[in-house]
């Protein structure tokens, strides 16, 4: 029941892929790059979404299947079933179920310590680098059972990337972070790679500001444009779905509302989660929030609706900072 | 010193300034780390002036004459610089070899990862000379005379050889590269390895591109290390390739080769003329300190430049 990602191979799938950012709109720069993405209906949309969703990673669907798939952005994308993880003894996460939309932007929010982090974890299995951990009940990310014995966690991970709290780009030249993922699924090829960067650094509304020192070390940066240099290398290796670990905690409000910008941007092409502290934040950009308490979720609806008529009497104390 | 800072317990302590435990203490403490300094000024002082007399152009590039109570010592120097490269070449990548499985893979607690640190433990505490004595036994004997019976040589490999000494000095110092690599793999932040994890890399391909690379300057470190060490221990190599006198330079990994601290050995103890040999003694352990220097020298404004690298100031 588990299509074989390994089957048509990362790199293969790239090589035949349309170069990613070919449209004319896209090539102006400044701001107008920022909405021009938005609405536009995309060529490459289809294919990502059959790519994305459930469709095997065979070749080549027929043609009728992929016009299908371009309506199933409404569809779930990542779907959990009592899922439950344990760090040792201790239960974190006690029997999730949550279905995940394609194509829009959910928010996790919840006080400390909730497991909104640890469940934004589990859906590339970045728990596995923790020792101790141990889970039960199923994740289903498009067509993939997370923790099927037969998924290749590396496959996962390119298609399910994942932007941290802090701004992490490695101490190596912009060009050489952006292109990180790709050198990891052996292109080699320079112009390719040149051509990807700079697609990539497009998409994170970065390449304005960098174009001309990618040979720089990334850590001169500021720390709001590290934190797009690590979505723009995220975006590289072009996923389905982005992670983003409270991706603006750490920046200023100038860098934070960048990041949002980007965000509403990104959701046209991609499936986000976001896990967020802040509360004005889930509610700018996110198409439905998911409220996590003590490791169990408990309200998860559109933003607007949590937001306004919270069905929980905890939602509603929480957002209305009566507690967290 | 803090007398004058307000102190509301000042009047149930003592006066600082009548505390002679402390005084004492601090004086004998004081001598301590001066006598350091003295010592090595003295050491220092001594080799560089009386062997700066025998330094020539002469004594750097030519082999000694006259039972060695004159001529140079450069197939020494030679020897020397052969060896430590031999050695770094072996002792590197089995050392961060060592170290990467131990800090990325191997699970802490299990009874194999113990097994491992503590032969590694024990390993830097075994004498040199055991070393020495285990290079000849296992490398001379067992390996090199394996491999001549295998190619049906002569006695080629089987006996003392630059090769063997480098081998066994490699070992030797294998627990400080080993410690030293874990350590920087270790000092590496969790919010790389999750970065290139997260981007689809193999635990093996971040090794080597992200994580390696952000602990070269403390492989570096523990190849200076075995430098200064691997330059100057005579027991391993005394065994298992150094000469006495050898009229021509190795050329091969098989042949044996003359060695600084071997030379200043043999000089001290063997010449048959003590008064005519004290000088080119003094010189040649001025040479032996000075390539160790330089050659830290080198590794040392090698490590700054990867470090300004890292930290993304070039």
């Amino acid at each position: 029941m588990v299509s074989s990602p390994r089957s048509s191979g990362p790199v293969p799938r790239a090589a035949e892929s349309p170069p990613l950012e070919t449209q004319p709109n896209e090539s102006g720069g400044g701001p107008g790059e920022l909405r021009s993405g938005g609405d536009a209906p995309r060529p490459t949309v289809p294919d990502r979404a059959r790519e994305a969703l459930p469709a095997p990673a065979t070749k080549r669907p027929e043609d009728g299947e992929s016009r299908g798939s371009a309506r199933r952005e409404a569809e779930v994308a990542i779907s959990t079933r009592e899922y439950r993880l344990f760090y040792g003894h201790l239960l974190a996460l006690k029997g999730i179920d949550i279905d995940i939309p394609g194509h829009s932007v959910t928010a996790i929010i919840g006080p400390s310590g909730c497991g909104k982090s640890t469940l934004l974890r589990s859906f590339n299995r970045m728990n596995d680098l923790i020792a101790g951990v141990r889970t039960e009940g199923t994740i289903r990310v498009g067509s993939i059972d997370v923790f099927d014995s037969s998924t290749d966690v590396v496959e996962l991970r390119r298609r399910v990337g994942m932007v941290f709290q802090r701004p992490n780009p490695f101490p190596k030249s912009i060009f050489e972070n952006v292109v990180f993922g790709l050198r990891a699924l052996g292109l080699k090829d320079r112009g390719d790679l040149e051509a990807r960067a700079e697609a990539s650094l497009r998409r994170a509304a970065l390449w304005d500001e960098v174009k001309d020192r990618l040979r720089r070390s990334a850590l001169q940066l500021s720390g709001g444009q590290q934190q797009r240099l690590c979505i723009a290398r995220c975006l590289a290796v072009e996923p389905e779905v982005i992670l983003m670990d409270e991706p603006a905690s750490a920046l200023d409000p100038t860098a934070t509302a960048k990041i949002e910008e980007l965000i509403l941007h990104l959701k046209s092409r991609y499936t986000i989660v976001v896990v967020t502290h802040n509360m004005q934040q889930a509610a700018r950009v996110s198409d439905r929030t998911a409220f996590m308490l003590a490791g169990e979720l408990i309200e998860y609806d559109r933003t607007k609706q949590l937001f306004t008529r919270p069905s929980q009497k905890l939602t509603e104390d929480y957002i209305t900072g009566r507690f967290g | 010193m803090s007398s004058t800072t307000w102190n509301p317990f000042s009047p149930l302590i003592k006066s600082r300034s009548h505390d002679l435990t402390g005084t004492g203490l601090k004086a004998l403490s004081a001598t301590a780390a001066f006598l350091i300094v003295a010592m090595v000024a003295v050491i220092m002082g001594n080799i560089a002036w009386f062997g700066a007399r025998t330094l020539s152009w002469e004594f750097l590039t030519t082999a000694p004459r006259q039972g060695m109570t004159a001529g140079g010592i450069f197939p020494a120097i030679f020897g020397t610089l052969a060896l430590v490269v031999m050695m770094i070449v072996a002792l590197v990548p089995f050392g961060v070899g060592a170290a990467v499985y131990l800090a990325e893979y191997a699970r802490p607690d299990a009874w194999f990862t113990r097994i491992i640190r503590f032969s590694i433990n024990n390993l830097a505490g075994v004498p040199s000379i055991v070393f020495g004595l285990f290079g000849l036994g296992f490398f001379v004997h067992f390996i090199g005379r394996s491999i001549d019976r295998g190619l049906g040589l002569d006695v080629t490999w089987g006996q003392p050889a630059l090769i063997w000494a480098a081998l066994t000095l490699a070992l030797l110092n294998l627990p400080v590269v080993i410690v030293t690599t874990e350590e920087a793999l270790r000092a590496v932040p969790n919010d790389m390895r999750e970065a290139s994890m997260a981007l689809g890399a193999t635990r093996w391909q971040t090794v080597w591109s992200v994580l390696l690379p952000q602990a070269a300057p403390g492989i570096l470190t523990g190849a200076i290390l075995s430098i200064s060490r691997g330059a100057g221990e005579v027991a391993p190599i005394m065994f298992t390739g150094a000469a006495y006198f050898l009229p021509y330079l190795p050329t091969s990994p098989t042949d044996q080769f003359m060695e600084l601290g071997y030379h200043v050995f043999v000089l001290a103890t063997q010449s048959p003329d003590v008064d005519a040999t004290r000088p080119l003694l003094y010189g040649t352990v001025l040479v032996l300190l000075l390539l160790t220097f330089a050659l830290n020298l080198v590794a040392i404004l090698l490590r700054a430049r990867l470090r300004a690298q890292l930290s993304g100031r070039s």
